[in-house]
């Protein structure tokens, strides 16, 4: 049986990753492949609960995140197409018509 | 006629000359002259008559009348009521004020027949007599307060009648001030009366002060409303120390000065004091102070009246002096000779104002009486009116002015031979000043420029220019004409078997109005008379000598006065004075604390300041939203570090 801990410590390092990508990348691509990180990441964090305290609702909950994760992913990749084809960039310093 | 049909003939007189401002003021813009002048004298006219019928129609017995014309106010038990009143004391109020109102109204026809403004005149006029009868009429305080305000409206749209002129529109704001001063003291009476009588009403009030001690040796209630209304009244009445509008009031048309600030409107303090005698019966204190201010003021207010030069600045402090009597009259409980004064007062004082007006009138527009003289040949009507004016002021029998004020002089000498004395001495400036007048004015050789004299002071524009003096129009004549007429017979109401004081004795009631009521000794009388015509005749002969036999003696004598003349010509500084005391450090007070300091330092600071904070910590602000959408998350991912590293430090404590 693998202790809780390393789970916890795994999701850790996942979603570290995520806010690390999202932080220093500049293509929205990987940005949006980041976030898919961070919400896996404390997916794997709610499965573990769940199979700890033996309670299902960590897992339901699971499946609600990866719906609108899901969701998420056809709006945002939508909305990439989109910028590219105004601003031919995927550069998100570029894309910065709302600042002052 | 039975009380029940006269009495709703009462609230018609007010409403007749209001009908009257409504219609000129509202439509008389486009109308012609005529027609202003028909709704106008109609209007007023109307009143006039219905307050003549009513006069023939009265009868002592079923005095006082009174009529309910609508509810006002009503808070728990106490309520005022639109009221209107008739005893003894308002039937003369009201004859004079419609009668003398309305031979003003006939005479502002030809005066001011000229002026641009002419239905806007008419208008002010009317409307200045509804408040005024307002005023007589009321049954309660507050409707005579209305009354009082409104005439003070009047007053003030009227002496800033041609406004454009700075003088004029300063004068009337200044007028509209002091006033104010004198109905702050009248309010705080009203309150008092308020919260010790729960009423306002006259009959109320005065059967509840009738049951009350009076106050002799220590001031009361009593004592604090008699002085707090005799405030009221100085600032109306123009007395010693609010009187200085008056003078300034001239700035105003002539015929303006005649009605309002001659024959009506200035007299209504003395009115509100007799009105309120039952409070002053019981406050010997206030009745004293009412006396010395009015001795005071006919003094101070006669010198000051030698040595003016504006005929219709005479006239002015003339007035002021004269009211002085009254109060005088009033002070020493003889209430009904103040008003018979008022009422004689009224005749010759309107009469001259109208006549001055008629003599400014014909030699276009000059006020200066060192430019006149010699107007005796050129207008010998106004010549004639102004100086049976001039003899009734100045107390030669049988004149209106000699019964009245030798009446208030005999009941004075029987409070105090000092207010007596003072008063004699007034008199003999009367006398004076007013005979100056004459000479300088109607005798002599005309000193006016010969060509067409320039409109300046009493501007109105006349069609047939001013080569030289000329009479006035029969219109103007008129109305001096009836007036010499009541001036010459006036006295003989009251002034034989006192009659006049008989028929007002129901009004004043009381044991020191009996007092003064009483005719005791008829010597005395007859001695008093005799003194009094003496100094009326040396008045006249003094200034018979100085201004007509030796004309170069004046200057020298002014001279050798030195500062003192300076004083007097001055008028004593007074407005100097109160500028120097009041105006100044309040305009200085308000700059510098209230403008400077408190609005623009406090008020437009806080605001300004709170804005600019706000401005400056938003544009600091403002850089955090870079539109950087990393650094977004940066914030975020920091706003979370900054969280769980709390919680992992709050959970490991």
């Amino acid at each position: 049986m693998v202790p809780l801990s390393y789970y916890l410590v795994l999701s850790g390092i996942l979603f570290a990753c995520g806010v690390l990508g999202f932080l220093i990348k500049r293509n929205i691509i990987t940005i949006f492949m980041s976030i898919e990180l961070m919400l896996n990441g404390v997916n794997l964090s709610f499965v573990a609960f769940a199979a700890h305290w033996h309670a299902l609702s960590g897992q339901v909950f699971v499946f609600f995140v990866m719906v609108v994760a899901a969701a998420e992913a056809a709006v945002g990749l939508a909305i990439i197409i989109a910028v590219y084809r105004t601003r031919e960039t995927l550069n998100v310093d570029q894309v910065n018509l709302l600042k002052l | 006629m039975t009380p029940q049909t006269l009495s709703p003939l009462l609230c018609m007189i007010p409403l007749l000359p209001l009908a009257g401002a409504a219609i000129n003021g509202f439509f008389g813009r486009k109308a012609s002259k005529n027609a202003i002048s028909a709704v106008a004298l109609v209007f007023c006219g109307a009143a006039f008559v219905v307050a003549l019928f009513i006069a023939a129609n009265f009868s002592s017995a079923s005095a006082p009348y009174s009529f309910h014309l609508a509810h006002w106010l009503r808070s728990g038990s106490f309520s005022i009521d639109f009221d209107f009143y008739l005893d003894q004391l308002s039937l003369v109020m009201l004859l004079v004020v419609t009668g003398v109102g309305f031979l003003i109204h006939i005479y502002s026809v030809g005066y001011m027949w000229d002026d641009d403004g002419y239905y806007r005149f008419m208008a002010y006029m009317n409307l200045f007599m509804f408040f005024m009868l307002t005023l007589v009429l009321a049954k309660n305080y507050l409707v005579m307060f209305i009354g009082w305000e409104g005439v003070g409206l009047a007053s003030y749209l009227l002496i800033g009648y041609w406004f454009t002129k700075d003088s004029a529109a300063a004068a009337g704001k200044k007028a509209f001030i002091v006033n104010r001063i004198g109905d702050f003291g009248f309010l705080i009476a009203l309150f008092l009366i308020i919260k010790h009588f729960g009423s306002l009403d006259f009959t109320h009030i005065f059967t509840a002060v009738q049951s009350l001690p009076a106050e002799i040796g220590g001031a009361g209630l009593l004592t604090a409303i008699g002085v707090l209304l005799m405030v009221g009244a100085a600032g109306k009445s123009a007395q010693i120390p609010l009187y200085v509008w008056l003078p300034d009031a001239m700035e105003g048309p002539t015929p303006v000065s005649a009605l309002i600030h001659a024959a009506t409107m200035v007299t209504a303090g003395v009115y509100m004091v007799a009105r309120s005698s039952a409070i002053f019966e019981r406050a010997p204190m206030a009745m004293t102070v009412v006396a010395i201010i009015g001795t005071l003021t006919a003094l101070f207010a006669a010198t000051i009246g030698i040595a003016q030069t504006d005929i219709k600045k005479v006239l002015a402090y003339s007035t002021v002096s004269q009211l002085g009597y009254m109060f005088m009259a009033c002070g020493v409980g003889a209430f009904s000779a103040g008003i018979f004064h008022l009422m004689t007062h009224a005749f010759f004082k309107g009469l001259l104002f109208l006549a001055a007006g008629s003599v400014i009138h014909g030699i276009g527009g000059e006020q200066d009486m060192r430019k006149m003289g010699g107007l005796r040949v050129y207008m010998p009507w106004t010549f004639a009116t102004m100086g049976i004016a001039t003899l009734a002021i100045a107390g030669i029998p049988p004149f209106a002015g000699f019964w009245s004020k030798d009446e208030i002089l005999y009941k004075a000498f029987g409070a105090s031979w000092v207010y007596w004395l003072l008063g004699v001495i007034t008199a003999f400036i009367t006398s004076f000043y007013m005979f100056r007048l004459m000479y300088m004015t109607f005798g002599g050789e005309y000193r006016g420029a010969p060509a067409p004299a320039a409109h300046g002071h009493d501007a109105h524009a006349h069609g047939n220019g001013h080569g030289e003096p000329h009479e006035s129009p029969w219109v103007m004549l008129g109305p001096l004409v009836i007036l010499a007429f009541l001036s010459m017979v006036g006295g003989f109401l009251g002034g034989y078997h006192n009659r006049f004081e008989h028929f007002l004795a129901p009004v004043f009631q009381g044991p020191a109005m009996e007092a003064a009521r009483e005719t005791a000794d008829s010597t005395l009388e007859y001695l008093l008379m005799g003194v009094s015509i003496a100094v009326a005749g040396l008045g006249w002969w003094l200034a018979y000598l100085l201004y007509s036999r030796r004309p170069d003696l004046p200057a020298r004598i002014d001279a050798s006065l030195g500062w003192f003349y300076q004083a007097v010509a001055h008028k004593y500084y007074i407005d100097e004075l109160y500028a120097a005391l009041f105006v100044k450090p309040l305009i200085e007070g308000s700059t510098t604390i209230l403008w400077h300091g408190v609005d623009q330092g406090v008020i437009d600071a806080a605001v300004n300041d709170s804005a600019d904070a706000a401005r400056h910590v938003s544009d600091n602000v403002r850089h955090m939203q870079s539109g950087n959408l990393r650094s977004y998350a940066g914030w975020v991912a920091a706003g979370a570090a900054v969280v769980i590293a709390y919680m992992v430090w709050m959970g490991v404590r």
